[in-house]
């Protein structure tokens, strides 16, 4: 009680270190180059997940005698190995890709900032035992942990989304808990400790939103890692065999021959997609590292 | 002092290790019961499958079982595959070499091709070629490898078809010497290998670039600059040697990635290694199979990373007088 007093008190004095001045993130993406391709293609990709199957010209799975047909005036980027169009395939895959990267990130985010806020904050044995489990995760190659997650369980979006978010938190978590124990240290929390203040608030008013920019810039570079496992784990036959995306695509393609029949017009799309959507994340995902973190701004 | 650094890596990789026997034993004993995918026939009576669970003795307590394990795991019997009916090990054995010829001349080529690249763009920095390498290192870094490996079956297979699209060798040739076989072999190698090199390419590029970038912005380059020495031999004597440290770390690191793109590409060109063998046993619900890759890709990245951190040792002073 007396502590969420002092606590507020201290709120005047406690100046974040690092956090947004205002204007500035509107500055970063709208100013630079790299910004506005970055923001450029994900409203594109987010329209395509939002209106997707609304635009698309056929239903995705729809077959036809038109079987591994090239683009035409009807099949603007030709069909599939069962006659569907490659173009309506495209833009309903969309939604998966970006659905599972979004949800597995959120994920990887909660579980990772809340064991390096908790290792972190309160040190010691706890701090031990969650450095080496992060530790473990680190080393552990991801895509077999995953691979071995994912057939053990049965194949669907959940499952995807699950697994891909419990194995790629630990960076997440190494990168809170360093700076969690340079903030547990300032000035600005030892007066807030020092007036009373509890862990519980202090974590919540001082730590976290000290922490959040950092969290928020490493989640959206996660973002871009769970779309690629998706389409590996759906490529290697693990995905939801009910919903087409574009790792299924790819795995159809493959399998059905694609290669040796040329039908560039099937193999190319899906991967230049999750390509050219995987770059923008990323880009944007270093632009807000370089902008919360001093150090990397001023190396260029 | 620096004795003792070393045995505490070697001791944090054996705990590692030992992590990944617990994940393992509790993944595939505990969570899958090893009956329900023994016994596969449908028609399996209960008193069967009670005798089953008393021949792999699944019928003692979890700790006689685990204690089981670690030890059948030490003498490398790590089951029979449910489709051949081999032991594990022997399949793995056979796969192994071709595995470590795929990531060996991939990781080579990425290191060598990918460190020249970063110390031409960080001498011209800002430049066209600084800007189109950066590009083309961020593409394929963003590209799926197996997407890669798909169109490179596609160009140089099949449209120009001057590369086998799969396979280690050509089937059904007898080969008149060992040099006639290792040729075909480099045949079947170019595509896999050229795949594995674009997917590891980028990281090398950017790691090399920014730490010559860094280097060459230090004193003593200035200083030996001064000296009036070519700047051509200031780059390559004294500016190279002291970037190319990260790339040790960076190589450990990289190895987990090695592993997934060994699954995903072998998939692709069908080359018999760990990687297609994994790739069957997700596809056959081979979980003995599955299990053992898993453990000896487990083990390579643990060692990949004490071999990493024993280099650096020997590579930086700095670390030693730690």
């Amino acid at each position: 009680m007396s502590g969420e007093q002092a606590g507020a008190a201290v709120e005047v004095l406690a100046q974040p270190e690092f956090g947004d001045e205002p204007g500035t993130v509107r500055e970063l993406l709208l100013g630079t180059w790299r910004g506005r391709f970055g923001l450029a293609v994900v409203a594109l990709f987010a329209f395509m997940a939002l209106f997707g199957k609304a635009i698309a010209p056929y239903p995705p799975d729809a077959s036809s005698l038109d079987v591994l047909a090239p683009p035409s005036i009807h099949h603007l980027l030709g069909t599939t190995e069962s006659g569907a169009d490659v173009l309506s395939q495209v833009l309903v895959g969309a939604r998966v890709s970006i659905v599972v990267g979004l949800a597995a990130a959120a994920i990887s985010a909660v579980l990772g900032s809340t064991v390096g806020l908790v290792g972190g904050y309160f040190g010691g044995w706890t701090d031990r035992g969650l450095d080496a489990l992060e530790n473990w995760f680190l080393v552990i190659p991801t895509l077999p942990l995953m691979i071995v997650l994912a057939r053990l369980l049965n194949p669907s979006l959940t499952v995807l989304i699950a697994v891909i978010g419990l194995t790629s938190w630990a960076g997440t978590g190494r990168i809170v808990r360093a700076q969690v124990l340079t903030l547990r240290e300032r000035a600005f929390v030892e007066r807030a400790r020092a007036l009373g203040a509890g862990d519980g608030y202090i974590i919540r008013k001082h730590i976290l939103p000290n922490t959040l920019p950092l969290i928020f810039a490493n989640t959206v570079l996660i973002v871009a890692v769970a779309i690629l496992s998706e389409a590996a784990l759906s490529f290697l036959g693990l995905g939801d065999p009910t919903r087409i995306s574009w790792g299924t695509m790819l795995e159809n393609a493959f399998e059905s021959g694609a290669p040796s029949a040329q039908a560039w017009w099937y193999v190319i799309p899906p991967g230049l997609c999750i390509t050219v959507l995987v770059l923008a994340i990323s880009i944007l995902g270093y632009l807000f590292e370089e902008h919360v973190n001093p150090r990397l701004r001023e190396h260029g | 002092m620096s004795g003792r650094w070393l045995a505490g890596k070697v001791a944090a990789a054996l705990l590692t290790f030992a992590f990944v026997l617990v994940f393992n034993f509790f993944l595939f004993r505990v969570m899958g019961d090893p009956t329900t995918q023994l016994a596969r026939l449908p028609q399996a009576t209960p008193e069967e499958l009670q005798q089953l669970r008393h021949n792999y003795g699944l019928d003692k307590p979890l700790m006689g079982q685990f204690v089981d394990y670690v030890g059948d795991t030490g003498r490398l019997d790590l089951g029979l595959s449910q489709r051949s009916r081999q032991p594990v090990w022997s399949e793995i054995k056979d796969a192994l070499p071709w595995t470590l010829l795929l990531v060996g001349t991939g990781t080579l080529l990425a290191t060598v091709i990918g460190s020249w690249l970063g110390v031409v763009a960080a001498t011209r920095r800002g430049k066209r070629t600084d800007d189109g390498l950066l590009g083309f290192s961020l593409f394929t870094y963003a590209a799926p490898e197996y997407w890669i490996g798909i169109i490179l079956i596609l160009v140089f297979a099949v449209w120009i078809p001057i590369f086998p699209s799969g396979l280690q060798v050509t089937p059904g040739v007898q080969f008149s010497g060992f040099f006639s076989n290792a040729w075909d072999v480099a045949k079947h190698l170019v595509l896999p290998a050229t795949a594995m090199t674009l997917m590891l390419l980028g990281q090398y590029f950017l790691i090399m670039r920014s730490s010559m970038v860094d280097v060459l912005t230090e004193d003593f380059i200035t200083v030996k600059r001064a000296t009036g020495l070519p700047w051509e031999r200031v780059v390559r004597r004294h500016a190279v040697p002291n970037a190319l440290l990260p790339l040790v770390t960076l190589s450990a690191i990289q190895f987990g990635a090695v592993v997934g793109g060994a699954i995903t590409i072998e998939t692709i060109f069908s080359w018999p290694g760990l990687g297609e063998l994994s790739f069957q046993a997700i596809n056959d619900k081979d979980f003995p199979v599955l299990e053992g890759t898993f453990l000896v890709f487990s083990a390579g990245v643990i060692l990949a990373n004490l071999l990493a951190d024993c280099l650096y040792f020997y590579l930086d002073p700095r670390v030693q007088s730690r």
